[in-house]
């Protein structure tokens, strides 16, 4: 696994529970810290899949980011309170009404 | 190397592909030269329409020349499917063009009218539906607030046009045809020999179907015919859910969620580059007619060419010169793709264009410039 | 907004560039999609403290950048340049654009992909990505984290991580037999350039007293049920199979060309990399009157070199818009292209002796990972007339997906030249255009205006 030694100063929720992060870190970065690997599942097949290049050219680390889905989560810096959440396939649009 | 054919049709996109197809499924030896990857493949840039819409406003024969396609769309697709052993998303339970505004609504019912009026009529039956009937077609799609109408056509429809594509070029295989994909041909000699590198074919027959590149190799037969480049730009998002469940004239969901917004009209453009400014006039539009899609990202976009007659109508014709040699070119491929595997094929296999097409012969122009 | 030079990427050739046009009395734009300066090399440089010189000389390149007056612009993705001279660029959420009379990328190099079996599976990822967690979020490897591949970055990486306590189960090093062989006529020549082999072999012997086990492997698979569990990997003749949490890859890196492609810019094919590159001459200037390119965009060199390059290309910039008389652009930059040569020297050696590996998936291996398309299916559309990359999405959705062939473009080449039987340089690569990152519909919609559609709103 990756890890750090000392927890981050700051929380993120993860699927609902508090997670430690570092201040400047990506979301993708802090949820690696905490062993979480599978950050969603494809809409094609329903493969789980995580972070892969880290550096926003892999679009493997998707995950819904304060209510957006198709965050790439390693582009996203953490802020106290965020919520993130695993994204099923091609996620939500924000406003859309059920079709 | 030489080899003899029935018919050698130059250019394997969606016309080339189609009327091969045709002459191959009617049992003539047919060679399609092909290509391949480098090509400006205007069958690239399809929507992927099976559109009746509109067509032939003011041609009354080309509204008929689409409403044969159409008749015939349902046949071809489940031969397609069935030779080439794979779905195409073919898909026929309406078409939509939006207004926007009140002008745009009154614009739109206007043009409908026009063409009901016209000797013949429209290609298909068109319905007018206002706000409220829009939002009884389409229970639960998130129209935005500037959508006052649309005319819906409920024959029209779309497909898969890559899957298509590769559809007709699977099943002309299959038909015992000779998918040739390799270098432009350079060359069409009466005769016919048509010649790419080091390569000769012979042909009795010869079906100049090259999009763009049509008019330098009719030349060489004799015909004199006019295309140029009409640029359309193209924009995909990621995968959506299901959102929009009947294609429009400018926006569409397929079968894998993804929406894609057009089209441009870009006269004399001859780079498949994209824009900003095009693609932000469609992204624009798009947003006002389903605004939750303000937030879905853009995936890709692109550029392709269509070839362009004068007068936006196909050609089609038999050179006089060299009888045997034909040119078909058209912006339509894909809904006039069951016409040009039936009748069109059916034509050029005979030796006699079908009258259907009379009105396409690039004599018209002339007789415009007298 | 308008300016002499907009500078696309914030790493050793971007500062540099900037620096050094800022001194020419340029005004110069850099954009970077970074929260800060220092690229990948030099990742969030300002945020930890410098470990040693060559961390001191990038702190010392970045705090000359902060002060030379260049307007910098952090946490901007750049997804569309204009030939014209317009670059786009999404900031906070909005679309943004300036005026550029040059425009320099220097977006840098991208990690060749090495698909192997399950290498989709969570836990399995790129050296490049543990080195981002390593300097960004400051994790380190702990239990059952495997290293697979070759190259200098691997090397170095496992070295930064031991220096930071963390733990490597193994390495396997997947290059052919016989590397240092082919590398050796390249080698006098090498030895001409400073310091990159003492590196080397320092960092190699480190690995060695720590005594982290470097196995010479092959077929190496990633195996597991919904992450990765296990790697499998054929050693000294026999298969071996060991529990592991995470899997790191590398197989070298190579130009991104993603702008420069959709840009319509000429590339050339470099068989020793096996890779396409822009096309430039020494002073980075692209086939294209206003795209200039510098760093390892514009050929693998290293940080050294790219900084060299930057400093060049901003004076060969500076003389193109009349700032500068080529007699003096030619005397400032005599000695840095010396000095880029004397770097250079080293490549021949490295490019042979970490040579790419072969690619030659297993047909159930996924090449195409946003549009799960394995090698299999690619194989198959050859066998149906596919001549080429472009050709394949009418029969696979292979390069359709998000990352726009970043991740797939070149085993995708080879698997198409393999089944074809002709040269990859011969395969047409995925054709591109903008935009090159995502942005939303919104976001583009809001640079439209209605009334002056060509003008496009200001921002």
């Amino acid at each position: 696994m990756l890890t750090r030694p000392e927890r981050g100063s700051i929380t993120i929720l993860f699927e609902g529970a508090p997670l430690p992060a570092r201040p400047g870190e990506s979301v993708a970065s802090a949820l690696l810290a905490a062993g979480i690997l599978a950050f969603r599942t494809t809409a094609l097949s329903g493969a789980p899949r995580g972070p892969f290049c880290l550096m926003g050219a892999c679009f493997d680390c998707l995950a819904v980011v304060d209510g957006i889905s198709g965050v790439q989560s390693c582009l996203v810096p953490v802020r106290e309170g965020m919520r993130i959440e695993r994204q099923r396939g091609c996620g939500d649009l924000p406003g859309e009404a059920a079709a | 190397m030489t080899d003899r054919f029935d018919v050698a049709v130059i250019g394997g996109g969606m016309v080339g592909s189609a009327i091969a197809l045709g002459c191959a499924r009617l049992g003539a030896r047919t060679a399609l030269l092909d290509e391949g990857d480098v090509a400006l493949r205007a069958a690239r840039g399809n929507f992927g329409l099976i559109w009746s819409q509109g067509k032939g406003d003011g041609m009354p024969a080309y509204a008929a020349w689409t409403r044969e396609s159409l008749r015939r769309w349902d046949c071809f697709a489940e031969s397609l499917c069935a030779a080439a052993g794979c779905d195409i998303g073919y898909r026929r339970s309406g078409g939509l063009i939006f207004a926007l505004g009140e002008e745009e609504w009154a614009q739109r019912q206007e043009d409908v009218r026009r063409l009901h009026n016209q000797e013949g009529g429209p290609s298909t039956p068109v319905r007018l539906l206002d706000r409220r009937a829009l939002e009884e077609l389409l229970p639960g799609t998130p129209l935005g607030p500037r959508v006052f109408g649309a005319s819906l056509a409920p024959e029209d429809g779309h497909v898969n046009p890559l899957l298509l594509l590769r559809g007709m070029h699977t099943a002309f295989r299959a038909l015992g045809g000779e998918h040739r994909p390799g270098p432009a041909v350079t060359a069409v000699r009466p005769g016919f020999t048509v010649c790419r590198g080091e390569e000769r074919i012979a042909a009795d027959r010869v079906v100049i179907a090259a999009g763009l590149g049509t008019p330098k190799l009719a030349a060489m037969l004799g015909m004199q015919v006019s295309v140029h480049p009409v640029r359309g730009q193209n924009i995909v998002t990621e995968r959506l859910p299901p959102l929009l469940p009947l294609p429009a004239s400018a926006i569409r969901q397929t079968a894998e969620g993804v929406v894609q917004i057009g089209v441009s009209y870009e006269e004399n453009v001859w780079e498949t580059a994209t824009t900003v400014t095009e693609l932000a006039r469609m992204a624009a539009r798009a947003v006002q007619v389903l605004p939750p899609l303000a937030c879905a990202r853009v995936v890709r976009a692109w550029g392709a060419l269509r070839p362009m007659t004068p007068d936006r109508y196909p050609i089609y014709a038999q050179s006089r010169v060299n009888p045997g040699a034909y040119v078909a070119v058209c912006h339509s491929g894909v809904t006039l793709a069951a016409a040009h595997a039936g009748p069109l094929a059916e034509g050029i296999l005979s030796g006699r264009l079908p009258d259907s097409v009379a009105a396409f012969r690039p004599e018209r122009f002339l007789a415009d410039a007298a | 907004m308008t300016v002499d030079l907009a500078i696309i990427g914030a790493g050793p050739a971007g500062l540099a560039a900037a620096t050094e046009a800022r001194a020419l009395g340029l005004s110069v734009l850099l954009l970077d999609e970074n929260p800060g300066p220092g690229g990948r090399i030099w990742q969030a440089i300002e945020t930890r403290p410098a470990k040693d010189a060559a961390d001191r000389a990038a702190l010392a390149a970045v705090r000359a950048f902060r002060a030379s007056g260049a307007e910098a612009r952090f946490g901007a993705t750049v997804w569309c340049v204009e030939p014209e001279g317009r670059v786009f660029w999404s900031e906070g959420g909005r679309a943004h654009v300036a005026k550029a009379e040059q425009i320099l990328i220097a977006t840098g190099a991208i990690e060749r992909p090495l698909p192997i079996p399950g290498w989709t599976l969570p836990g399995v990822m790129t050296v490049g990505a543990a080195q981002i967690a390593l300097k960004t979020g400051g994790l380190v490897p702990s239990d059952q984290v495997w290293l697979a591949g070759q190259g200098p970055l691997l090397l170095l990486y496992a070295v930064q991580a031991l220096a930071a306590s963390g733990r490597i189960a193994g390495v396997l090093d997947l290059a052919p037999r016989g590397a240092f062989r082919r590398a050796l006529a390249h080698l006098p020549r090498a030895l001409r350039a400073p310091s990159y082999l003492g590196r080397g072999i320092a960092w190699r012997l480190a690995l060695r007293r720590a005594g982290i086990p470097w196995i010479r492997a092959s077929r190496l698979r990633a195996e597991g049920e919904g992450r990765l569990e296990r790697i499998r990997f054929v050693a000294a003749g026999e298969e071996h199979v060991r529990p592991a949490q995470i899997l790191l890859l590398h197989d070298g890196v190579v130009p991104s060309v993603q702008m420069t492609r959709a840009l319509g810019c000429a590339h050339c094919w470099d068989e020793s990399l096996r890779c396409w590159t822009p096309k430039t001459d020494p002073w980075g200037r692209s086939s294209l009157p206003r795209i200039v390119i510098a760093g390892d965009g514009a050929g693998i060199g290293g940080a050294a070199v790219a900084a060299l390059s930057g400093r060049i290309a901003a004076l060969g910039i500076a003389e193109a818009l009349g700032r500068l008389g080529a007699a003096t652009r030619d005397s400032a930059a005599a000695p840095l292209i010396a000095a880029r040569a004397r770097h250079l020297a080293v490549r021949p050696f490295l490019n042979a002796l970490f040579a790419p590996l072969p690619v030659e998936p297993e047909d159930d291996t996924i090449l195409c990972r946003c549009e799960e398309v394995t090698a299999g299916r690619v194989r198959e559309a050859v066998a149906l007339g596919c001549l080429g990359a472009n050709q394949l999405k009418a029969f696979t959705r292979a390069g359709m997906g998000p990352c726009q062939g970043r991740m797939c473009a070149a085993a995708v080449a080879a698997v198409i030249a393999a089944a074809r039987g002709v040269p990859e340089r011969e395969i047409e690569p995925y054709r591109l255009r903008f935009p090159t990152k995502p942005l939303t519909l919104g976001e583009l919609a809001a640079l439209y205006d209605e009334a002056e559609p060509a003008a496009l709103q200001a921002t």
